[in-house]
């Protein structure tokens, strides 16, 4: 008989009073004395009483070769004897406290790896089960806990509603029902409406598209005489969603001054901007840029690197982890798809306060501090189960952050030179690989192209997806056992839009037919468009002559593959689901039909008033600084992320004597390359500078991630830039006005250092609107992702100081600009002034400084950057466990200032006059000392200080 | 002399496999990854190996706990080759998830001997396990006569990587008995050479293991597990320490050991 049986897994993990999980309870007003944990599996099967027990023992139980550690039993009243698992824990409730029983599940159809494999498991033994889903058991002990508290405490702390279902007491089973019947294609009546009319399609089916979209629209399916299927709506409105099609960065833009005079005429950001510095530059090390999933560039004689970073903003605001999960996945195939092997994964993250007052928290928003935490597990969970080393990063916290967190994760590939075919023929099989679809995912794109409302996490949930490492890793393996085996002829990876993008972008030269009855689903009761846009994760589409090959590649790997269709050459997508018509449409109308847009973009007025004095204690202002939320030691969210595996990494986001110390740029050697060179990572962000000033922050923000790279050890005459601006809603002339003074001040960065844009990602409209209709945009802000070789991964300065004796130099002007600096937020004040300008003659410093550390004159250096002065010498100091002595001025503007093209370096006395030679814009500041103490000037602070400051409040 | 060839299985999840194959071509061996279901089919058979390396990785998601469904495929399906292989002679270590599956399919410490991986203690301060990367030292024990330790005179250094490593057994004084205790954390934070016992405490014992144990062989000392990955430091520039130490504590002799043993 078939039946539903429900078992309970120990030992519980017991979160007790002063654990994150009973603080954020108490945020909200929940007293809980402690919270026990424990899973739950429901399993569905035909087994007897005897096959149910051994079930559980072969795999819930720790069975006769350990310590007992893990038990499983069955809450009360159910059959099966309990005795082989043992009894459930009786929470440890303090006198007086009564315990409640609260259960979460995942929504059906959230990807469940554990109960797919309890399935796969459980089978391979011969026991009929049929499925199984897995849950959590809480046992809440509180002195006084009403129905709203313990609704409170579910909804904002143990559970999320976007992929979880909870109960108090037992939650019951939910499996997918398979008994569903497909819904059929459906016509949209587009034909005849007005505009009132198109605009209640638009909103009511969440299309995200212009009016002018629509009306194009309407008048395309007037001129064939018939309405578009809901497949078709669908495909047009993922197409040209500003996450596809990149609408605001192609648009025509009038830039107008504050009179409203045109001053400017853009035709297009990306075109006019970015790209035409990038063709300008004509760099000989660019293979290609801005056409692929990933730019590609030359690494040595052998091999290129693939360059890639995403953001993940929208997802990751509802469902934190899950959002930055499927981030990192995402990435990790946009690397895929231009047919590299992923090699190193990087990740900036923007977050609201962690000490946020609950009470000003907008309904619909999560808190700081469970994004952060949510996130953060996110991007370590896919990137340690994938097996690619997390290797740099950084985490910004600001207000402005709060109700619009940002996630951008960034991958980089490595492939054999010329490796990546794009010539799929007519002819070629389309082959899916990876996971099978299902409804979530659905419509993830042009929600992304969309604001935030309070209510979005109601109606988006099928937008948010839990990511499946474990098949990523597979696709990985299968993916470059068949570009070694030559076995395609072109690839791309599903993601944003599913296959309707993924093979619309394919067969946008070709055409091609699909049909959808052949495309693997999780389970039947899926409308044809639902299959064809499901953005379920982990697949990779390839062009292949044969399909056979690859198909038992796959097999091998334990890979799901299919033949969906094939390319035509007929130039339409053409979609079927059996035999009933799904989409007729041309690439025509599909990639060249939608009208351009027209902005207009208001010049940012960026006058500042002059700075008043004010009075700072040098040491104590240098450890608030060291204390900020952004500036202060990260290291312990470092430890989660696997920087090691591949064994490529050398120079780590942390290091030094005790591993704590902040490097700059990030080096790796690529395993299975000659050795003879490195890769360098260095990354640039700024929270503050966008909102005064977006063209001086870009180019600040260039720099930065140039002289991380150049520390890093890279040649600062071979870089490649990746740009990822996250900024509010285009259509407001003031927030276009700022996106396009940063893209300027990209480019004329660009120019000046060198270094071409080889690919990039703006994620926009990251706005929450509040339930009043209060719009609050995100601060813009740009992640600039510099990538450079190392030609002597021998001479690569070290993280934190090296000896004793060593002389200090500094390179650049010692003076920096505080407007906009982190001496002013830790005051809690703008004090107005000039930020940091765009300073052209840093290129030459950074020249000079590559040279010298080529020239092994470099035994450490660091980069004074947010807090300036003080707090890089700081943290070189803490790296080293060496103390410092300056002789400076107490100057704010030396001590706390920040700037461009400015270097801390460690050189030994006998390089001295050979680093001053090969750094003519260099000056001995002073020298390294046993002693652990910082001197700044007259200031004297104590090395224990520094290190308690840096990592106050973080565990090692 | 031939190169003796080295079997890495590789089931859906593994993800360490071409660092241990990397490890084990500089010791001088010819390494091959293999897919389960290839050798489950019986078109590669661990009869033409001479050594079984367990790489590290997240074998079926860890779903059920960290190494259990791979522990139960080699119960299951290959339990007579592991034991014919032992019989032999031949060489196995299991790193990490490897050495999670050994001990979850009862190979590892064997005998009557009881042990479980357990999810990492907390560091102090912090009230959940979590994952965690980090180099440290490890030792050899001084009683073990394992093959495979037979060149470890001075300590080693390598990264650990998991999120349950903690070594937790009731047996802990009988496996000291036997010398099934192979490798101990130690307390290395400059110089490998001047080690000091690691003491129980974090972060030299990264984990909270018992005994600071790191790793521990079988009746025979042919077959090792460890939870640090010691395939990451088998060439100089990958320590965190270079140019501030001496000794870096290379581990690429552990490797040289095991492919001595097989030959």
């Amino acid at each position: 008989m078939i039946r539903d049986v429900k078992f309970t897994v120990g030992p519980a993990t017991v979160y007790a009073a002063g654990s994150p999980v009973v603080n954020t309870a108490a945020d909200f007003g929940i007293d809980v004395s402690e919270i026990a944990e424990l899973r739950v599996v429901h399993v569905r099967g035909d087994l007897n009483e005897v096959e149910w027990k051994q079930l559980a023992d072969a795999l819930l139980g720790e069975g006769d070769s350990g310590a007992s550690l893990a038990q499983w039993w069955q809450p009360a009243g159910l059959a099966i004897d309990r005795t082989s698992g043992g009894t459930e824990p009786n929470a440890s409730a303090a006198p007086g406290d009564r315990v409640v029983v609260v259960e979460t599940g995942l929504r059906p159809g959230v990807t469940d790896r554990e109960g797919a494999e309890f399935v796969r498991s459980a089978r391979q033994l011969r026991y009929a089960v049929e499925a199984a889903a897995i849950g959590r058991r809480f046992l809440v002990s509180a002195a006084d806990l009403d129905d709203v508290g313990l609704a409170t405490l579910a909804a904002r702390v143990l559970h999320n509603e976007v992929i979880e279902r909870w109960s108090v007491g037992e939650l019951a089973a939910a499996f997918i029902d398979d008994a569903d019947t497909a819904p059929e294609v459906a016509l949209v009546a587009l034909r005849g409406l007005d505009e009132v009319g198109l605009a209640a399609v638009n909103r009511g089916r969440r299309l995200g598209l212009d009016p002018q979209e629509m009306i194009v629209i309407r008048d395309h399916f007037d001129s064939i005489d018939r309405d578009p299927t809901d497949a078709e709506l669908e495909t047009i409105a993922q197409t040209w969603s500003e996450h596809c099609a990149h609408k605001t960065f192609r648009a025509s833009i009038s830039v107008v001054d504050q009179n409203g005079d045109e001053v400017e005429s853009v035709d297009g950001l990306l075109s006019s901007y970015l790209r035409a510095a990038t063709d300008e530059l004509d760099a000989p090390w660019v293979r290609s840029a801005f056409v692929d999933n990933a730019g590609i560039v030359a690494f040595d004689d052998d091999f290129d690197i693939a360059l890639k970073a995403e953001t993940h903003n929208h997802p990751s605001a509802l469902e934190p982890f899950g959002g930055a999960n499927t981030g990192v996945g995402g990435v990790v195939r946009d690397i895929l798809g231009v047919s590299a092997k992923p090699i190193a994964l990087s990740d900036i993250l923007c977050f609201g306060p962690t000490d946020l007052d609950t009470a000003s928290l907008p309904d619909g928003v999560l808190h700081p501090r469970r994004v952060r935490n949510g996130v953060i597990a996110g991007v370590g969970d896919y990137g340690n189960k994938i097996g690619v080393p997390n290797i740099a990063g950084a985490i910004v916290h600001d207000p402005a952050y709060t109700t619009t967190p940002l996630v951008f994760a960034g991958c980089i590939g490595l492939l054999p030179h010329g490796s990546n075919p794009t010539n799929a023929q007519p002819g070629d099989h389309i082959v899916v690989l990876g996971g099978a679809v299902g409804r979530d995912g659905v419509g993830g794109a042009t929600f992304s192209s969309q604001t935030m409302q309070a209510a979005t996490a109601d109606a988006a949930g099928s937008s948010v997806q839990i990511g499946d490492p474990i098949v990523e890793k597979g696709l990985i393996d299968v993916v470059l056992a068949a570009r070694d085996a030559k076995l395609y002829t072109a690839i791309t990876d599903c993601g944003a839009g599913g296959l309707s993008s993924a093979v619309g972008e394919m067969a946008e030269v070709l055409g091609a037919e699909i049909d959808l009855a052949l495309v693997p689903r999780k389970y039947v009761g899926l409308a044809p468009w639902e299959v064809w846009l499901s953005e379920a994760q982990e697949r990779m589409v390839i062009a292949v002559p044969d399909a056979e090959p690859v198909l038992a590649l796959a097999k091998r790997w334990s890979v799901g593959a299919a033949v969906i269709g094939r390319f035509t050459g007929d130039h339409k997508i053409v979609v079927t689901d059996g035999s009933a018509s799904v989409i007729d449409i041309t690439c025509d109308f599909l990639h060249g039909g939608r009208p351009r847009r027209h902005m207009t973009a208001t010049v940012p007025d960026v006058s500042r008033p002059s700075r008043t004095s004010v009075d700072v204690d040098v040491a104590e202002m240098t450890l608030a600084l060291l204390s900020h939320p952004s500036i202060r030691s990260n290291e312990a969210v470092l430890r989660t992320y696997d920087h090691e595996i591949q064994g490529g990494t050398v120079v780590r986001p942390f290091g030094g004597v005790a591993g704590d110390g902040p490097a700059d740029g990030t080096t790796t050697i690529p395993q299975g390359t000659s050795g003879k060179t490195a890769l360098v990572v260095g990354i640039g962000v700024n929270a503050v500078l966008g909102r005064i000033d977006p063209e001086a922050m870009a180019w600040h923000v260039v720099d930065e991630a140039v002289r991380n790279a150049v520390i890093g050890g890279a040649d600062p005459h071979q870089l490649s830039l990746l740009d990822n601006f996250a900024w509010g809603n285009p259509t407001d002339p003031h927030t276009l006005g700022g996106l396009v003074a940063a893209v300027r001040g990209c480019r004329d960065a660009s120019l000046a250092f060198k270094a071409p844009f080889v690919s990039g990602k703006d994620s926009l409209y990251n706005v929450f609107v509040d339930a009043a209709g209060q719009p609050d945009p995100v601060a813009p802000t740009l992640v600039l992702t510099a990538v450079g070789l190392c030609h002597n991964p021998a001479a690569v300065p070290l993280t934190g100081l090296v000896s004793g004796g060593n002389e200090i130099w500094f390179v650049g002007p010692l003076r920096g600009a505080l407007g906009g600096s982190h001496l002013d937020q830790v005051l809690g004040i703008d004090n107005g002034g000039a930020v940091p300008p765009a300073d052209p003659s840093a290129v030459g410093r950074h020249h000079q400084m590559a040279a010298a550390i080529a020239a092994g004159l470099v035994h450490s250096a660091h980069d004074p950057s947010e807090g300036g002065l003080a707090v890089a010498v700081a943290e070189w100091a803490l790296g080293g466990r060496l103390g410092v002595d300056l002789d400076l001025v107490d100057d704010l503007e030396v001590l706390f200032g920040e700037g461009s093209g400015r270097y801390l370096v460690e050189v030994a006395p006998e390089d001295s006059s050979a680093f001053e030679a090969m750094v003519p814009t260099s000056a001995r500041i002073g020298a390294v000392i046993a002693k652990p103490e910082v001197r700044l000037g007259s200031t004297v602070i104590d090395l224990d200080q520094i290190v308690d400051a840096y990592t106050n409040g973080v565990l090692p | 002399m031939k190169a003796p060839r080295v079997l890495i299985p590789v089931a859906l999840g593994t993800n360490r496999d071409h660092d241990l194959a990397e490890a084990f071509t500089l010791a001088g061996a010819e390494p091959m990854s293999v897919p389960l279901t290839v050798l489950r089919s019986g078109e590669v058979s661990m009869d033409d190996f001479q050594v079984l390396a367990l790489p590290g990785g997240f074998s079926y998601g860890d779903a059920l706990g960290a190494g259990r469904l791979l522990g139960l495929d080699l119960a299951n399906w290959f339990g007579d080759q592991l034991r014919q292989a032992i019989a032999a002679d031949k060489p196995v270590i299991g790193i990490c998830n490897g050495f999670q599956a050994l001990v979850s399919a009862g190979i590892l410490p064997g005998g009557d001997a009881a042990a479980v991986l357990s999810t990492n203690t907390p560091p102090p301060g912090l009230h959940e396990p979590r994952f965690e990367c980090r180099w440290v030292t490890i030792g050899a024990d001084r009683a073990n006569p394992s093959p495979w330790l037979s060149t470890l005179t001075e300590p080693i250094r390598c990264p650990v990587a998991h999120g349950e490593g903690q070594f937790v057994s009731a047996d802990l004084a009988s496996l000291e008995a036997r010398g099934g205790i192979a490798l101990r954390y130690l307390d290395g934070a400059v110089s490998a050479a001047g080690a000091v016992s690691a003491a129980g405490a974090y972060p030299a014992n990264p984990n909270g293991s018992v005994g600071d144990v790191a790793g521990i062989t079988d009746q025979t000392g042919l077959v090792l597990g460890l939870m640090p990955h010691p395939e990451n430091h088998i060439r100089d520039h990958q320590d965190p320490l270079r140019g501030r130490s001496a000794a870096s504590g290379n581990c690429l002799p552990l490797f040289e050991a095991g492919v001595a043993a097989a030959i």
